[in-house]
C-alpha cells in the first residue's frame, strides 16, 4: 500500500484511492463542492486544490488525483490557500447575497466554506448573473441564481436515479442546469437532489420558508413508508414534523430516501384522530377515553374469545403489535393477522420471509430475478441499489411480472406463474444464467405472494434459490414496514385461528362479532359485515370510517418504536414529537384497555415491553444486525393460475393513511398524471 | 532565411496540384514502405532525434509523446487523433496544409499511426473548414484507392484507415481531451488528467492527439533524416515552422521558416514589413491570441522559437504573429480577446467560467478608463486566480494576454483612467 506524506505526516493508505480520500483518512479536511462520495468525479469546482509533489508546479484537484507511493501532499501552503480563496471568490461573484431568505441558510456548504476561505467584501463591481428558475416538479424548488454549476444534481439524476432528465446547457458563464424539455422529474428519488445540492439552488418545495435549520429538534427515527427501514432524521419544531431527512447507513439506505418517505409528512397534520370517538345512533361522536373504553368493555362482555379478531396494519411498531397479540391471547382469541394483503407467508422458518441476502447482498449478486415486483415503486431506494449493481457490471437481471421501467435494463421473461414454472424447468435461457451465477438473487414481491396461489409461487421461488453457507439468495421484497416484525412476533392466526380473509368471512357470517383494527386500512372494510369494529390508529382513513369505537394512536414519528425491515434488521426510532390532542402511544393504549377488560398486560413501561419483545423472539435483542434467516421447508407446491403477477402498488405516492392525507403527495400524483397525459 | 530545398510544405500557397498526383510529384508518398520498415521503435527514435516539438502550441516533444503509447496492443485498440480544429485567433497554418497539401497529413497519419501501433486515425476538422475538409476527404479517398491506406497500406502489411470528422465550431474542442469528448459525440468539455490520453483516450483506449503540422512534417523528417531537421534552427528549437503573419503588415501571409528566425526579419522579409515602417510598430502577439504580447522594444531583437519567447514571458504558441502598429487601441484589442475567451469557455470549472466573464467586463471598463487605478492590480490578481487553477489551459490562455498587457502597457491603462477622471472633473 502506498505511503504518502500529508502536511508532513506520513500515512499508509489503500492503493487506488484519491488524494482527497487519503487526506480524509489522515484527518485533514479538504473543502469541496462538486465531489460526492456516491457520484462520479467531476473535478470542476476546483475547491479541493492541493499541492502535490512530485507533479506539475500548479495545484491539483485532489478529488480526481489518485494517490501514488512517496507522494507529498501539501494542503495548507500559501499556494493552496490562495487558490482556494480565489475559487471561493469566483463562486461568490455571481452568487446572490440572499442567505437571509435562503432555505439552505445554516446548512449550506458554500456558506460554511465562505467562512474559511471567503473575504468580507467583494471586488466584483459588475452586474451579477441572472438565471431563470427551472420547474422540476412539486418537490424540488429551484433558485438557479444560486447555482454554482457543480453538476452534482446532473450526476445524481443520471447515475443514481437513472433518469437522464437533467443536464447543463450553454457554455461558459451561460451554462445552466436544466431539464432539456420543461417537465417535472420522473423519479421517486427527487428529494435527494435537495440534499446533494451544496447550495440553495435546489431546495425543498413543500418545506419552502417553513423553518430554519437551527430551530429544529432533530430526532433519529426509522422510515415506515416502505419495508426498507430507511434510517431517517425527523426534524420537528413545536408540535409539528417539519421535514424528514435520510441518515447515513451504508447497509440500508446509503444516504438516499424515497420521495414518499421524505415528503408525505404533511399528511401527519391532516385527517388526524386526536380524540376517542364512539358510534352512537349511527354517528361517530367525540368521547373521552373513559367512555371509549367503557363502550368496548360493554361490547366485549360475554363475547367468546374465538368471536373476537384483530387485524394489524402495515406501519405498526413491534411494541404495539406485541401488546395486541398478548391482549388477544388473554381474551382467548386465535384470530389475529398482520398480513392485510393476504400474502401467503408464514411465521417460520425466518428465512421464508426475509430478504435473506441483505440489502448489501445486492452488491454481491451476479444474477437477479425479480418475481412479481416493481421495486421502483415498492422501495425506490432498494431499486437504486439494484441499479447501482447493474452499473457495476456483469449482472444479468430478469423479471417475471409487471412490465415496468426500473431505470436499468431488465430481461422480461413473462408475466405470471407459467413463466416461473418454465424457468424452474430450465426451459428459458435465463435459467442457465441463474445456474452459472455464484450469487443468484431471487427477489419475490408481494405481487407474487399476495394471491390465492401465493403458497405455490413461494414454493417454486424457493426451489430457484441458492442457499449455502456463504449465500442465501432467497429474498422477499416486502411492502409493509410492520410485516417482518409481525411475522417475527407470530402475529398470525393461532390454532384454528382465522387469517384476514377468514376474519372478513366470519364478520359477514356473524361468526366474528368484534374486530380490532390496529391501524389497518389496506383491505376492503365494507366486508366487515355487522361486526363491532374497534379502530386504533392515527388517521381518519378507511378503518376509522367503519369503526364503532375509535382509539386515537400515534403515528411513527410520535412514538418510540421498534421496526424490523425486510432483511430482518431490528431498528429503533425515537419519538420526534407528541401525538396530537388526546392521542396516545399505541402499546400504552392497549395496556390501559387490557386493565379495563380485566386482562392486565404484564408491562408498565416501554423497557418492560421491549424486554417482553426479546422474550418472545431473541431477534429483538440484536439491534441493527442482519443475517439470513433460518432455512427450512416452506411454501406449498401446487397448482397455479394463469393470472399475471401485479404489483400491489398502483400509485407510489399514496399507499397508506399518512400519504393519502398528504397534500404534497396529491400534488405529486397530479404532476405525474399531467405528464402522462402530455405523453 | 530558409532555403527552398529545405521546405517541407512545397505547395503551401496552392500554386500546384493538391491531389495525389501532384503530391507525389513533390515527393509525398515516395517509398513510404521504407519508412514503415524502420518499425515503430525506429520511427519514434528518429522523431525524438529530430527534436520536433509539437506544433499545436504547447511545444511538447512529438517523439516523446508517441513513445508514451503502450508498447503492445492489449485488449484495447490504439488510436491516432489529429487535431485539425484550428481556431486560435490569428492562426491559419493548418488550413493551408489541409487544402493545399492534404497528402502530407494523410501520409503522416499512416506513419504516426503505425509508430503507435494504431490501425485508425481520426482527423477532427474545425467545423468552419468545409472546403478544407472536402480536400482532405478526397485525399484520403485517393490514398485508399491507390493502396496507400487500407488493409495493406503502402504494401507494408499494416492495416490503416483514416476517418475525417467535422466539428461544430467550438474553440474549446481544440483542447485535446475536449476534442476526444466531442469526437465521442459528447459535449466538448475537457477531461480531468490523469488519466492522460495515452492511457485512456478516445473511447477509453490509448490515444495520441497531435496537431496537423506535427503530423504533416513527420514523413519529410523521416525521409530526409532526423539530422537534417535537427540541423535547422537552434538546439531544443529545431526544424522549420509555419508562421502566420497577420495584422498591420503590408502583406499578411503564411510562410515556412526556420525556427529561431528574428521576428523583425520574419516580418520584413515575408510580410513586407510593418505598415508605416518598423518604427510604427506598437506590439506583437507572437504566438496566437493566447500568449502575452510583446512591446516593440522586445520585438526589435527577439528570436522566434519556443525558448527565447519563453524567456520573455510569452510563448511561440501556434506561431501566429499578430502585428499591431501605433494606430492600435491595444487595450481594446486585448479586451476583444477577453471577450473571445469568455465566449468560448466551456463553463465546466469555476475559475474559467466565472473568471473569464469578470476579466472581460473589467477590460471593457479599462478601454474607456472607467475604473480605479487599484483595479488594475485587482485585475492582475484575478488573472492569477484563474491561471493554473483550471482543468484545461483555456483559463491560462484567457489570463495571459491581460497579464501581458498589464506588464507592458500599464502606463497606458493608467493614463486612460486619469484622463477620464480629469474629463469628469472638468464637466
Amino acid at each position: 500500500m502506498p505511503i504518502v506524506k500529508i502536511d508532513g505526516r506520513e500515512i499508509e493508505v489503500p492503493a487506488g484511492i484519491t488524494i482527497l480520500q487519503a487526506c480524509e483518512m489522515a484527518g485533514v479536511e479538504i473543502p469541496r463542492f462538486c465531489y460526492h462520495e456516491r457520484l462520479s468525479i467531476a473535478g470542476n469546482c476546483r475547491m479541493c486544490l492541493v499541492e502535490v509533489k512530485p507533479g506539475p508546479p500548479k495545484p491539483q484537484a485532489s478529488c480526481a488525483m489518485p494517490v501514488a507511493d512517496k507522494q507529498e501532499i501539501i494542503t495548507k501552503s500559501e499556494v493552496v490557500q490562495k487558490a482556494r480563496r480565489g475559487v471561493m471568490e469566483f463562486l461568490l461573484i455571481n452568487h446572490p447575497l440572499d442567505c437571509p431568505i435562503c432555505d439552505q441558510g445554516g446548512e449550506c456548504d458554500l456558506q460554511d466554506q465562505a467562512m474559511g476561505y471567503g473575504f468580507d467584501r467583494s471586488r466584483y463591481h459588475e452586474n451579477k448573473r441572472a438565471v431563470p428558475d427551472k420547474e422540476l416538479g412539486p418537490l424540488v424548488k429551484t433558485s438557479m441564481n444560486r447555482c454554482i454549476q457543480c453538476t452534482r444534481c446532473v450526476r445524481f439524476a443520471a447515475e443514481v436515479a437513472g433518469v437522464e432528465e437533467l443536464g447543463a446547457t450553454g457554455r461558459g458563464e451561460g451554462m445552466e442546469i436544466t431539464t432539456y424539455v420543461r417537465h417535472a422529474l420522473t423519479t421517486e428519488l427527487a428529494g435527494n437532489l435537495v440534499d446533494i445540492c451544496p447550495v440553495g439552488a435546489l431546495t425543498s418545495k413543500p418545506y419552502a420558508y417553513e423553518a430554519r435549520s437551527w430551530e429544529l429538534r432533530k430526532t433519529e427515527s426509522i422510515d415506515v413508508f416502505d419495508a426498507l427501514g430507511a434510517n431517517i432524521r425527523v426534524d420537528a419544531r413545536g408540535g409539528q414534523v417539519m421535514r424528514v431527512l435520510p441518515r447515513l447507513n451504508d447497509d440500508v439506505n446509503e444516504e438516499w430516501l424515497g420521495d414518499k418517505s421524505r415528503h408525505a409528512i404533511d399528511g401527519l397534520r391532516y385527517q388526524r384522530l386526536d380524540r376517542p370517538y364512539v358510534r352512537t345512533k349511527g354517528k361517530l361522536v367525540e368521547a373521552t377515553w373513559d367512555e371509549a373504553f367503557a363502550a368496548i368493555t360493554a361490547r366485549l362482555a360475554n363475547v367468546e374469545g374465538d368471536k373476537i379478531a384483530a387485524i394489524v396494519g402495515d406501519q405498526c411498531d413491534a411494541e404495539s403489535m406485541l401488546a395486541l397479540k398478548d391482549l388477544m391471547t388473554a381474551l382467548g382469541s386465535p384470530n389475529i393477522d398482520c398480513r392485510q394483503d393476504g400474502a401467503k407467508l408464514e411465521a417460520g422458518p425466518r428465512g421464508s420471509y426475509l430478504f435473506n441476502a441483505g440489502i448489501r447482498g445486492i452488491d454481491q449478486a451476479d444474477a437477479i430475478l425479480l418475481i412479481g415486483t416493481n421495486p421502483r415503486w415498492e422501495s425506490p431506494v432498494l431499486n437504486a441499489r439494484l441499479r447501482k449493481r447493474y452499473l457495476s457490471g456483469r449482472c444479468a437481471i430478469a423479471s417475471v411480472g409487471p412490465a415496468v421501467d426500473l431505470t436499468y435494463p431488465v430481461e422480461r421473461l413473462g408475466a405470471g406463474p407459467a413463466t416461473l414454472r418454465d424457468l424452474a424447468d430450465g426451459k428459458l435461457g435465463f435459467a442457465e444464467k441463474l445456474k452459472a451465477a455464484r450469487n443468484p438473487l431471487i427477489i419475490v414481491g408481494m405481487g407474487a405472494l399476495a394471491r390465492d396461489d401465493g403458497a405455490a409461487v413461494l414454493a417454486l421461488a424457493r426451489s430457484l434459490a441458492v442457499v449455502n453457507d456463504d449465500w442465501n439468495g432467497f429474498a422477499v421484497l416486502h411492502t409493509a414496514a410492520a410485516r417482518v416484525g409481525g411475522l417475527d412476533l407470530g402475529v398470525v392466526p393461532g390454532e384454528r385461528g382465522r387469517d384476514v380473509a377468514g376474519i372478513l368471512a366470519g364478520a359477514q357470517s356473524k361468526e366474528i362479532e368484534v374486530v380490532y383494527l390496529l391501524a389497518a386500512d389496506e383491505f376492503d372494510t365494507s366486508k366487515l359485515g355487522k361486526a363491532f369494529v374497534i379502530y386504533q390508529g392515527h388517521h381518519g382513513d378507511a378503518g376509522a370510517h367503519r369503526a364503532d369505537v375509535i382509539l386515537p394512536g400515534a403515528a411513527y414519528a410520535e412514538k418510540p418504536g421498534t421496526y424490523v425491515n425486510m432483511e430482518g434488521r431490528v431498528q429503533q426510532g425515537f419519538r420526534a414529537n407528541f401525538p396530537p390532542g388526546d392521542a396516545r402511544e399505541d402499546w400504552a393504549i392497549l395496556r390501559a384497555l387490557s386493565e379495563r377488560l380485566g386482562k392486565t398486560l404484564p408491562y408498565d413501561t416501554l423497557d418492560q415491553v421491549r424486554a417482553r419483545l426479546v422474550a418472545v423472539n431473541r431477534t429483538f435483542a440484536a439491534l441493527e444486525q442482519q443475517s439470513p434467516g433460518a432455512w427450512g421447508e416452506f411454501g406449498t407446491a401446487g397448482a397455479m393460475t394463469d393470472a399475471p403477477f401485479v404489483s400491489p402498488i398502483s400509485n407510489y405516492y399514496m399507499t397508506d393513511p399518512i400519504s393519502r392525507a398528504s397534500k404534497t403527495m396529491a400534488e405529486c400524483v397530479a404532476s405525474r398524471q399531467h405528464l402522462m397525459a402530455a405523453e | 532565411m530558409l532555403a527552398d530545398k529545405d521546405r517541407i510544405f512545397t505547395n503551401l500557397y496552392g500554386f500546384h496540384d493538391w491531389r495525389l498526383a501532384g503530391a507525389r510529384a513533390r515527393g509525398a508518398w515516395d517509398n513510404t514502405k521504407a519508412i514503415l520498415d524502420k518499425g515503430p521503435e525506429g520511427i519514434v527514435d528518429e522523431m525524438k532525434k529530430s527534436g520536433l516539438r509539437g506544433r499545436g502550441g504547447a511545444g511538447f516533444p512529438t517523439g516523446m509523446k508517441w513513445s508514451f503509447m503502450p508498447k503492445e496492443v492489449k485488449d484495447r485498440p490504439h488510436y491516432l487523433v489529429v487535431n485539425a480544429d484550428e481556431s486560435e485567433p490569428g492562426t491559419c497554418k493548418d488550413r493551408d496544409i489541409l487544402r493545399h497539401d492534404p497528402h502530407l497529413l494523410v501520409e503522416g497519419c499512416l506513419i504516426a499511426g503505425f509508430a503507435m501501433r494504431a490501425h485508425a486515425a481520426y482527423i477532427y476538422v474545425r467545423g468552419e473548414f468545409y472546403n478544407e475538409a472536402q480536400h482532405l476527404i478526397e485525399a484520403v479517398r485517393e490514398a485508399r484507392e491507390a493502396g496507400l491506406l487500407g488493409d495493406n497500406a503502402c504494401g507494408s502489411g499494416w492495416k490503416f484507415e483514416v476517418y475525417v470528422h467535422r466539428g461544430a465550431g467550438a474553440y474549446i474542442c481544440g483542447e485535446e481531451t475536449a476534442l476526444l469528448e466531442s469526437l465521442e459525440g459528447k459535449k466538448g468539455m475537457p477531461r480531468l488528467k490523469p488519466p492522460f490520453p495515452a492511457g485512456a483516450g478516445l473511447y477509453g483506449c490509448p490515444s495520441t492527439v497531435n496537431n496537423v503540422e506535427s503530423i504533416a512534417v513527420a514523413p519529410t523528417i523521416l525521409r530526409r533524416g532526423a539530422a537534417w531537421f535537427a540541423g535547422l534552427g537552434r538546439p531544443n528549437n529545431t526544424g522549420t515552422k509555419l508562421f502566420c503573419i497577420s495584422g498591420h503588415v503590408n502583406r499578411p501571409c503564411n510562410v515556412e521558416e526556420e525556427m529561431g528566425i528574428p521576428l523583425k526579419e520574419l516580418i520584413e522579409k515575408h510580410a513586407g514589413g510593418v505598415r508605416g515602417g518598423w518604427d510604427n510598430l506598437l506590439a506583437v502577439i507572437p504566438g496566437g491570441a493566447s500568449v502575452p504580447l510583446l512591446p516593440k522594444s522586445i520585438c526589435d531583437g527577439i528570436l522566434m522559437d519556443f525558448d527565447s519567447l519563453k524567456n520573455e514571458g510569452t510563448g511561440l504558441g501556434t506561431a501566429a504573429v499578430i502585428v499591431m502598429d501605433k494606430s492600435t487601441d491595444v487595450v481594446k484589442a486585448i479586451a476583444r480577446l477577453s471577450y473571445f475567451y469568455k465566449h468560448e469557455s466551456c463553463g465546466q470549472c469555476t475559475p474559467c467560467r466565472e473568471g473569464t466573464g469578470w476579466m472581460w467586463r473589467v477590460m471593457e471598463r479599462m478601454v474607456v478608463g472607467n475604473a480605479r487605478i487599484e483595479e488594475i492590480d485587482a485585475l492582475h490578481d484575478v488573472t492569477k486566480q484563474v491561471e493554473g487553477h483550471t482543468i484545461c489551459a483555456l483559463g491560462d490562455a484567457a489570463a495571459w494576454p491581460i497579464q501581458g498587457l498589464i506588464k507592458h502597457f500599464r502606463p497606458e491603462m493608467e493614463r486612460r483612467i486619469r484622463a477620464r477622471i480629469e474629463k469628469l472633473a472638468a464637466e
